[in-house]
């Protein structure tokens, strides 16, 4: 089985609150090939980001299974779990918060060679650095500049510099361009299609954004309050989707063309609280074709061909 | 560009590479008074540390001259003579030391145990801060003054115990004060991301946590200074810290009281030195803390 790079079994993690146990991950599976990207999609609140920091264990996972090469990373003793971390980093989704404003750009991108001591002298590290920048797009005479001076598309590309610096295989992006304006965001995607091509290096494509993971994943998990509901490759969820939750999130979609005439699936009411959820569907309230089978059980992901998995009573 | 020797070198288009240290020195010394309360606390360290080459102990500091008591300052004496006659601006440079000493290193002490303690317990949380905070609530639920009377009292009156008993008054609220600033620094992402990147555990408390609670820890310790100088004053006026005929500025100020109404220069001076080292700390302070932070860069 460990022909994958990361293997998530029945992933948990549950927050306990003064109402009762937040459900902001539940049981949720997928695998990941190196080299490849897995885009996981899903609204607000609904657990993709828990999801990639449970991975990486900046949360610890409530149960499940997180293999990675084969070993299991949610069971890793901390001494483990630090040469662990130099194969699986991650790249924020605010480039503002998630550097220490008062380290310039070069601490800010030794900062792992440091951690893991790398390098044995200065120059060495200060070479590596210089060409981490260039290797990521940032100018050298950025060098001793701090984060509050430069703009967000920059400062990504800091962050970015900072999750390649110890070469890893895998990399969880966590809304990398959703704080960035349109312009940049099309650099950084660029940017990181451009170093998986060049080092192999596997994503966990966190956002909300469909249009972003389409042209970026090779697979598209959906999200929903904290199950996946429907997983396929990304060209066959994009053409054919399934899932009546998917359908109306690609629906959404604004196409432009002034022609086109799409059927709009607006979604009435609101997400369900992830407090204390009942064993059924969740998507039930909200959905149009919801039937009382839906809000007796929990779906099963279900393989229906062309590795297009569905979790729907209906199907 | 790479031969970066130790200030200044320049890249291809001319702009200044300026390393982390000089450019924090730079943010310094454009604020005026970060740089006169420097000088002013230079001073005062300079006339403490020399002070027994400026005047002499035994002869103009606790020699009892009643002939010439409460003399108006001018001629011999410049800043004139207390009740028993000693020269009083001889006795102001002798306190120095006592009152810098005592007053720097207690809070240096309390402010050191408390930057522990307190980023301690706010870090790591769960059972180790409860322990640490319930200890510190225990130390502060008894009065300082008390505290420091008891250990005074306890340990015999000398110098050392009196900036023990300040040191170990203050470090409760200093462990406090830090750990909320360090609550507030831990919830940020960049810690989190270092996380992720690879740090253990006390590399991010020095490397992030710390310098980023630094302008909480440089105003406490500005304020704290000036309020060790003062507890230091309290107990030696009540006999429990430095002993007569020694000096201390706090000792003098209460020494003078008797005479506030006649002969007002005896409280006013050790008074205006207590108030001038207490200001150019604070100057210093503030200066430091804000040419620490680089976005504060003008």
């Amino acid at each position: 089985m460990s022909e994958h790079l990361l293997e998530v079994n029945h992933l948990k993690k549950y927050f306990k609150t003064n109402k009762g146990t937040l459900q902001a991950v539940d049981d949720i599976s997928f695998t990941l090939d190196a080299g490849k990207t897995l885009g996981l999609v899903g609204e607000s609140g609904c657990g993709k980001s828990t999801t990639g920091r449970a991975i990486l264990r900046l949360t610890e996972p409530t149960s499940g299974e997180v293999l990675f090469n084969g070993k299991d990373v949610a069971k890793m003793k901390s001494r483990e779990m630090h040469q662990m971390r130099m194969d699986m980093q991650m790249i924020f989704q605010d480039p503002f918060s998630s550097l220490n404003p008062r380290k310039t750009v070069a601490e800010l991108i030794a900062e792992p060679l440091k951690w893991y001591k790398i390098h044995k002298s200065k120059a060495e590290q200060a070479s590596h650095v210089s060409k981490l920048m260039e290797t990521v797009g940032l100018a050298s005479r950025l060098t001793n500049v701090y984060p509050h001076e430069l703009d967000g598309g920059r400062r990504q590309r800091i962050g970015i510099a900072r999750a390649l610096a110890l070469d890893p295989k895998f990399i969880v992006c966590d809304e990398p361009v959703s704080a960035l304006d349109v312009s940049i965001q099309a650099q950084v995607l660029n940017l990181l299609k451009e170093l998986q091509n060049e080092f192999g290096i596997a994503y966990l494509f966190i956002t909300h954004d469909l249009s972003v993971v389409n042209h970026f994943s090779d697979d598209i998990a959906v999200m929903y309050l904290g199950q996946i509901v429907e997983k396929a490759p990304a060209k066959e969820l994009f053409n054919n989707p399934v899932h009546p939750y998917t359908k109306a999130l690609l629906s959404a979609i604004p196409i432009p063309d002034v022609d086109a005439v799409v059927e709009q699936i607006p979604l009435k009411g609101e997400i369900s609280s992830p407090i204390n959820m009942k064993p059924d569907c969740h998507f039930a309230a909200r959905c149009p074709y919801a039937t009382e089978e839906c809000r007796a059980g929990v779906p099963d992901l279900v393989n229906r061909g062309n590795e297009h998995f569905v979790a729907c009573h209906l199907f | 560009m790479k031969k970066n020797k130790k200030g200044v070198s320049t890249t291809t288009n001319g702009r200044k590479n300026i390393s982390k240290k000089r450019d924090i020195w730079n943010r310094f010394k454009r604020n005026r008074n970060a740089l006169i309360g420097m000088a002013i606390t230079i001073i005062f360290v300079f006339i403490a540390v020399f002070a027994p080459l400026l005047v002499d102990y035994d002869e103009e500091v606790i020699k009892v001259d009643v002939p010439n008591r409460l003399q108006l300052p001018g001629g011999e004496h410049p800043l004139g003579t207390d009740e028993a006659g000693r020269d009083i601006l001889a006795r102001l440079i002798y306190a120095s030391r006592m009152s810098l000493a005592i007053g720097v290193m207690a809070v240096t002490c309390s402010i050191a145990a408390g930057i522990v303690l307190g980023s301690i317990a706010g870090y790591y949380g769960g059972k180790i801060e409860t322990v640490i905070m319930r200890i510190c609530d225990i130390f502060d639920g008894v009065p300082s003054f008390l505290l420091a009377l008891t250990i005074t009292a306890a340990f015999g009156a000398s110098v050392f115990t009196l900036m023990l008993a300040i040191a170990i008054g203050g470090f409760a609220g200093q462990s406090r004060i830090i750990r909320g600033a360090v609550l507030t620094v831990k919830g940020q992402e960049y810690v989190e991301a270092a996380k992720a990147l690879g740090a253990k555990n006390w590399q991010i408390i020095f490397h992030h946590i710390i310098p980023n609670c630094i302008a909480v820890i440089i105003v406490q310790f500005s304020v704290k200074i000036a309020e060790g100088i003062l507890t230091a004053s309290a107990l030696s006026f009540l006999g429990l810290g430095v002993l007569p005929p020694d000096p201390e500025w706090g000792a003098m100020l209460a020494g003078g009281r008797a005479y506030l109404l006649d002969n007002p220069y005896l409280t006013l001076f050790p008074g205006l030195c207590i108030m001038i080292v207490i200001l150019a700390f604070n100057m210093l302070g503030d200066g430091l803390r804000d040419s620490l932070d680089p976005r504060l860069k003008r």
